[in-house]
């Protein structure tokens, strides 16, 4: 009973406001950065270069992203974009801002939005995914999108480093887009819509921060995206010699 | 009004005034050349490491800090026992000083031994904020040496402390060049098969765990007093000499296995306090150690100093030398070190396959509980009585042994980081530690609190219970306990725990002379104790010394209620409520 007593008047003391009793000496609240929780930012370019393809096409094109926030929730552009240098045009511009949040040890949930601006019709996205390490250090990024249209579609990104040496690194690079619903204006056909495949010799110059490159890219669309990629006068399939760096900062 | 305070709450504590000496020191913007890369870094009186402030046992050290810079800064003197409120912490012990701003610290010197000082604010420590402390004893020391020289290690980084934890966060394996490649699997398979090879492979990259995770940081220069490998600094002696070496290491990172090849060291301090002698010809020093070696070179050639990172990455050197000028061979670095299985405590045994959808939350309260009954036979030859608390997680389970079978009752049976002697002699062990008086009488601690050391490798982040000390409530103490302290080692990284303001005496199982620290590695995979006679008021810094743990979140408060200072009697309630839970 009295054990009552003295608990509700210490729940009331403290709820007052009143300094708890135990703190009879002066005693400082850590207030400082260390309290805080830390606070970081990073920019990545995982590519950035030049391709060659067997059809004599040149494209410069890039993917990176730029994070900042803590521990349990980071904001994260990621942007990627083919710009076909004689055509002077963007044949793929693709930017997303998403918030991310770790789920488990090595994954992270992330939900944003979207936006495509190539040449031609523009598209905005809702979208879902996690990112993480899988076991046997394969990177995963896996996402679902959403289009202002209502067309639906996931995107698979599995990369892995083979290390030749602490600096020559050999990555493999898969990416695959599949399509829940066609979306002809863009040349989406349902189905699996196209697979890229990369592989890149890397070598660390200055730290992670300049890792220059070169490799080899297979990119190719599938079943009706295929048959549009075709009427349009594209190809199908292209291999690309490609040169170019990893870039962090 | 805050100096008021403060003298006031001095002169209560110093009833006494002893001889009073004055030191300035002014904390400034330096130029850090170590003869790979030149940086500007923070120093103490125009140089990186600061002076070497001498003390002497029974004096007031009055001592003032002007900041030069443009940030705020502080200065903590590690492992010396004073009031809380001049152990400086910046939101701990005090506010911190501001740019421009003067602040004298006050405090009694009630020891002796070697020391050193730091900032404890941001990442200046590694950026070079960090000089020696030399305190003379009262009385006589039970050893003997004709001359005496500190010996201060750091890991110099090109990078400022701000920019290898963002690299860290982002990247954990950024400055990791030691990582396992191609060539490493094939020489694996020529020594062990393919078929155990790839298990092995298969086993880590299934933990998405390394074994080459020994140093978060490399690419650093080994310094010794300031100066790089090239640079070599020197000590010189005249042949039959008896040469007492203070090791001070003031890595923000980085472990050291010194050695002198062609000298035997006889260790005499760990510390800062006296242990009975122990001649090893190898020893390991833990980050924000220190320890006190005398070596009795009698030869007219030079020694070189030879401080390898535990990891291999990367090594510090000086020379003994008769002259100036002279230098002796320099040893080539050993093999990077390889985690094992042990070291992964006790996540070894387990199904791998299931492992991959596991978190670590899991794995915190699979706790060791299981490990308790195991059998303790294959630790025959050891001294058993210190082995009480020392539940090896991994004992039993561990497969794979270290070249030559080496063991220390300080890391996991099998653990790929016990180290050995490069001329195959005596390495020292924590186990060899016996304080050379008893600071305390014996007696039975009156609570144990168990803390788990706990992280995350691929996101960088470090906790202990699993929480980082941006979520952490204060550790709360009661004047006057006992407190024995259990650290359970959950991750796969030495952490060497530092207690502010009070002794850590570390269990090796000698009892009354267990020896007496301020800092305590805990290695991978095992369990450690040390017992803390709480007998200083106020409020302490508990953390893990390596810089980017701390500033991670390995980090706690430790509030020690009532004592001296209170007059309240309702503390000894809320301390009776906290014994019981």
């Amino acid at each position: 009973m009295s054990r009552w007593i003295s608990l509700t008047a210490i729940v009331l003391l403290g709820w007052g406001g009143i300094p708890t009793v135990a703190s009879a000496q002066e005693r400082m609240e850590d207030t400082t950065a260390r309290k805080m929780p830390l606070k970081v930012w990073g920019a990545q370019f995982e590519e950035f270069e030049y391709r060659y393809s067997d059809d004599d096409e040149e494209l410069g094109t890039w993917s990176g992203d730029v994070f900042y926030g803590t521990d349990d929730l980071k904001l994260r552009w990621l942007t990627t974009g083919e710009y076909a240098i004689d055509e002077q045009a963007y044949e793929k511009l693709e930017n997303q801002l998403v918030g991310q949040v770790p789920i488990s040890d090595f994954f992270d949930a992330k939900a944003g939005v979207r936006f495509d601006t190539p040449e031609g019709p523009d598209r905005t996205y809702a979208v879902v995914g996690i990112s993480g390490l899988a076991p046997q250090w394969v990177e995963i990024d896996a996402s679902l999108y959403v289009s202002e249209k209502g067309d639906a579609s996931a995107e698979l990104d599995a990369e892995y480093e083979l290390l030749l040496t602490n600096r020559l690194i050999l990555a493999a690079a898969l990416d695959a887009t599949v399509a829940f619903s066609e979306d002809r204006e863009i040349g989406v056909g349902k189905g699996l819509v196209s697979t890229e495949t990369g592989l890149r010799l890397s070598y660390d110059l200055i730290d992670r921060s300049f890792s220059p490159y070169i490799g080899v890219v297979h990119e190719r669309t599938y079943g009706d995206s295929e048959d549009f990629v075709r009427a349009a006068g594209g190809d199908a399939e292209s291999w690309f010699a490609v040169v170019g760096a990893r870039l962090s900062f | 009004m805050k100096t008021a305070f403060l003298a006031g709450a001095l002169s209560l504590l110093l009833p006494t005034m002893g001889v009073a000496g004055e030191y300035n020191l002014t904390v400034d913007r330096v130029e850090i050349d170590t003869g790979d890369f030149v940086k500007t870094g923070i120093g103490y009186n125009g140089a990186s490491p600061g002076p070497v402030l001498r003390f002497k046992e029974g004096e007031n050290v009055s001592i003032n800090v002007t900041n030069n810079l443009d940030e705020m800064t502080s200065i903590h003197w590690h492992g010396l026992i004073l009031p809380f409120e001049q152990d400086g912490v910046p939101g701990i012990s005090f506010p911190g000083i501001k740019p421009g701003e003067t602040f004298t610290y006050n405090f009694p010197i009630t020891q002796s031994g070697t020391y050193w000082f730091h900032s404890h604010s941001g990442f200046q420590e590694p950026d070079g904020a960090y000089g020696a402390i030399v305190i003379e004893p009262e009385g006589r020391e039970p050893f003997r040496y004709d001359r005496e020289y500190v010996v201060q290690l750091t890991d110099k980084h090109p990078h400022s402390g701000d920019r290898i934890m963002r690299n860290l966060k982002m990247m954990p394996d950024y400055y990791n060049r030691e990582q396992q490649t191609v060539g490493e699997f094939f020489s694996d398979v020529s020594d062990q098969g393919f078929m155990t090879t790839v298990k092995d492979r298969l086993a880590w990259g299934g933990m998405r765990m390394m074994k080459a995770d020994v140093e978060d940081l490399q690419g650093f220069t080994g310094l010794i007093n300031g100066k790089g490998p090239e640079q070599n600094w020197t000590g010189l002696f005249q042949p039959g000499e008896r040469i007492r070496l203070r090791f001070i290491n003031s890595s923000a990172m980085t472990y050291f296995d010194v050695r002198i090849p062609g000298l035997d060291m006889t260790v005499v301090q760990a510390d800062g306090n006296n242990v009975q002698p122990v001649s090893v010809d190898e020893f390991r020093i833990g980050v924000a150690e220190t320890y006190d070696v005398i070596v009795r070179p009698r030869d007219e050639k030079a020694y070189t100093i030879f401080a390898e990172s535990m990891g291999r990455s990367g090594y510090a050197r000086a020379t003994l030398a008769p002259k100036e000028g002279m230098e002796a061979a320099v040893p080539k670095l050993r093999d990077p070190a390889r985690l094992t299985m042990a070291d992964m405590g006790g996540m070894h045994g387990m199904d791998h396959g299931d492992m991959a959808g596991m978190d670590h939350s899991t794995m915190g309260e699979m706790d060791h509980s299981d490990m308790k009954d195991m059998d303790h036979s294959g630790m025959k030859g050891m001294d058993h009585s210190g082995m009480k608390g020392m539940d090896h997680s991994a004992m039993g389970h561990g497969s794979e042994m270290t070249a030559g079978g080496a063991s220390d009752p300080f890391y996991a049976e099998g653990s790929g980081l016990i180290p050995t002697a490069a001329n195959g002699g005596k390495f020292l062990s924590y186990a060899d530690l016996k304080a050379q008086k008893p600071l305390y009488e014996e007696r039975e601690a009156t609570r144990e609190i168990e803390l788990r050391l706990t992280g995350n490798m691929e996101r960088y982040t470090w906790s202990i219970n699993g929480v980082k000390y941006e979520d952490a409530d204060p550790i709360r103490l009661q004047y006057g306990e006992r407190v024995r302290f259990k650290f359970v080692n959950e991750t796969m990284m030495t952490h060497p725990m530092h207690l502010h303001g009070m002794w850590s005496m570390l269990d090796v199982g000698a009892g009354q002379l267990n020896p007496v620290k301020h800092t305590i590695s805990v290695q991978p995979g095992t369990t450690v104790y040390m017992e803390t006679e709480v007998d200083e008021p106020g409020q302490w810094a508990f953390h893990c010394h390596l810089s980017y743990h701390a500033a991670a979140g390995m980090f706690r408060k430790v509030i020690v209620e009532g004592g001296p200072e209170s007059t309240q009697a309702a503390e000894g309630d809320v301390g009776q409520a906290g014994g019981e839970a």
